[in-house]
């Protein structure tokens, strides 16, 4: 049986599933459709949520970024989980005790304000449409690699999966089906990593293999590593390169920025006790470290295989003790067939630039260093051979590169999918309940029937699926930057404006407007700065590089400084004007209390 | 309490504090490279079910527990 065959067949399988789960549990009511009738247990949930947050950055990016800068972007790993002990502490059990399907209509009701709750939907739909263009990006990259079709085919066939289950299903489809994406996507991740930990160190977990020993070597794998990449002329993978202050305030974006997304938010709503949704989010977090402490083996390891193709003597840490792949054997090769399909894809790609038949990769910035500069010399090396890597093939490759099986290339596919859909099903509901709930039932037309409104989420979600499917198409460098994006605009605006409406019973509705709009307005003005308007390149004021930076913060870490400016405007502006009416007070002070949030109030 | 907790082990261990712990070989790195990569996604999980369970006995204390 061909790949191609395995690919369609294991992908096919897992799509029916999800499929079938839809089906099996479509919603009936609203209460139904948005928050699954409040009941999921904390595990199903926290499994859900693991598949809702995990999207195609996590599974396919993230050991990518990580296999090329090594410890300075252990942000992300950091980032990314610590942002669930916030929730677990300071938002999940009050706003499920507040008893509302959505965050604007927290917003809403908490700052007794129209105005405020418009505010809250207008963020909801920024953060959550740029986070669904990247899915949709990811969807059409990974079909069209395994599937071997266009692009923009792969992007619709993606597309009217989504609709499908989405749509039809509202959230008890979702939480059902995400569960099920959680389980094949953590299987697609961990077996590959196994298998390479068992033949790099030996060890069956890639958490411990990572610092084990290397076999071939009988050498550290981690201080290996690092004696490799620094012959070749790269920074050294464990060492600390850039700014304290930006990997701190980077970090602080990720966690608020996490605590803040709609998307995670309203999973809380679905548990049916207050002390479930705080367990939730540890097993939510739970799930997920399961894939994030596998990440740092699978980007360390895939880095070191990738090295060990390009320089044989790599293996046991004598870089240069043998000749760098040649030429012949690349396109020749069995076990190296993925360099020639990935280099299809134009994201791998080589040039044989002194004509001698062999491909040395280096980097040239570090060219002077010894031993490679001698290296140059007696090669007569005219630059690096091996002239595109893309960080995020990392992952896809990495079973190729370390010759597994075929079945374990199609689950891999097959994760990189569940991983991308699942995370765009559970933002498309997030818009969708806020433009019918918030938007339509909440302004436009507060008269509509509750089928008149489950028809508008529905359509709500069609229109998204259409919009992000379409900017998909032609993404416009987009899905690194809009994903830091939607994290600066999370962070800066619906956190703060949670843990105040949480926390102070003093807080009133201009200083909560006044806070979102100065946190969300600064972040995007400092973006564009550096990025462009709207993204469109050439149109940034100023060089996105280190040194043009306001104090090195670079503009992805902005968002905790957003979130800073929104609390202090926020206390500023509510100090000066008259503090909310008694019945907001009351209402704050009863969120602490755990005891009656079974009479979850209805719209 | 469980807040200062979250900050050491990844802003002070991972970041911040990270040459005090160069001395500490951990596996070919060092202690604050261990903490940045996968300590401090462990402790995160430990406290969110230390302080679930803390809460929910406290609420049951004082009578306003579900």
């Amino acid at each position: 049986m061909s790949q191609f065959t395995l690919n369609l067949i294991v992908i096919g399988l897992s799509f029916a599933l999800y499929i079938g789960i839809a089906i099996w549990a479509r919603a009936g009511s609203t209460a139904e459709f948005y928050a699954a009738n409040r009941g999921v247990s904390p595990v199903m949930n926290g499994m859900a949520t693991a598949a809702d947050w995990m999207s195609a950055a996590s599974f396919i990016s993230m050991a990518g970024l990580i296999a090329f800068t090594g410890y300075d972007n252990s942000t992300y790993l950091m980032g990314w989980t610590g942002g669930y002990v916030l929730l677990a502490m300071l938002l999940a059990p009050y706003l499920r005790k507040f008893g509302k399907f959505t965050v604007p209509e927290f917003i809403g009701d908490r700052f007794y304000s129209g105005t405020a709750r418009i505010i809250g939907v207008v963020c909801l739909l920024i953060i959550s449409i740029t986070y669904v263009i990247g899915q949709m990006t990811g969807v059409g990259v990974t079909f069209s690699r395994y599937l071997e079709v266009s692009n923009s085919t792969g992007l619709w066939i993606g597309a009217a999966l989504v609709f499908v289950y989405a749509v039809l299903g509202g959230m008890k489809g979702i939480t059902y089906t995400q569960v099920a994406q959680y389980i094949v996507l953590i299987i697609a991740y961990t077996i590959p990593a196994v298998f390479i930990a068992l033949q790099l160190t030996g060890h069956v977990l890639p958490q411990t293999g990572l610092f084990g020993t290397l076999s071939a070597s009988d050498t550290k794998f981690l201080a290996t590593l690092d004696q490799v990449v620094t012959d070749l002329g790269f920074k050294s993978y464990t060492g600390h390169h850039q700014s304290t202050l930006d990997m701190v305030l980077f970090t602080m974006a990720l966690m608020i920025g996490t605590a803040g997304l709609p998307h995670v938010i309203i999973r809380f709503f679905t548990v049916p006790k207050v002390a479930d949704a705080r367990k939730s989010a540890g097993w939510a977090l739970v799930f997920i470290a399961l894939l994030y402490t596998v990440a740092p083996a699978v980007g360390s390891m895939s880095r070191f295989n990738l090295t060990a193709t390009m320089w044989p003597g790599a293996e046991t840490g004598q870089t240069f003790s043998q000749p760098a792949v040649s030429l012949a054997d690349i396109e020749s090769r069995e076990d190296l067939n993925w360099m020639r399909n990935w280099q299809v894809t134009g994201l791998l790609n080589w040039e044989d630039k002194n004509g001698d038949g062999l491909i040395q990769y280096y980097n040239e910035a570090g060219a002077a260093n010894e031993p490679l500069a001698g290296v140059i010399a007696e090669q007569g090396l005219q630059g690096n051979e091996l002239t595109t890597v893309n960080n995020d093939i990392m992952v896809l490759a990495n079973p190729e590169i370390a010759n597994l099986p075929g079945w374990v290339i199609a689950i891999v596919a097959a994760g990189g999918l569940a991983a991308a859909l699942s995370t765009a099903a559970g933002l498309l509901l997030a818009i969708s309940g806020a433009v019918s709930h918030d938007l339509i039932k909440g302004a436009i037309n507060p008269g509509i029937s509750e089928k008149g409104e489950l028809f508008a989420a529905r359509v709500s979600m069609a229109v998204s699926i259409l919009v992000a499917t379409l900017l998909g198409l032609n993404p416009p460098g987009f899905a690194a930057q809009t994903v830091a994006l939607a994290f600066g605009l999370a962070a800066s605006s619906i956190f703060p404006v949670l843990m105040m409406g949480i926390f102070s019973t003093r807080m009133n509705k201009e200083g909560a407007v006044a806070g979102m709009l100065a946190g969300i307005v600064s972040t995007l003005i400092y973006i564009f700065t550096y990025k462009g308007w709207f993204f469109v390149t050439g149109t940034n004021m100023l060089p996105d590089t280190a040194d043009a930076w306001l104090l090195g913060i670079s503009p992805a870490s902005f968002g905790t400084v957003g979130a800073v400016i929104n609390f202090v405007v926020a206390y500023l502006v509510s100090n000066a004007t008259k503090e909310p009416p008694p019945e907001v007070r009351d209402l704050v002070a009863s969120i602490r209390v755990p005891r009656g949030a079974g009479a979850a109030q209805a719209h | 309490m469980c807040m200062i907790i979250w900050a050491l082990v990844s802003y002070g261990f991972g970041i911040i504090l990270r040459p005090l712990l160069a001395g500490i070989s951990m596996g070919g790195a060092d202690l604050g490279f261990w903490f940045a990569q996968q300590g401090s996604i462990l402790v995160f999980i430990v406290l969110i079910f230390f302080y679930a369970w803390r809460m929910n006995r406290l609420d049951a204390e004082h009578g306003v527990d579900e």
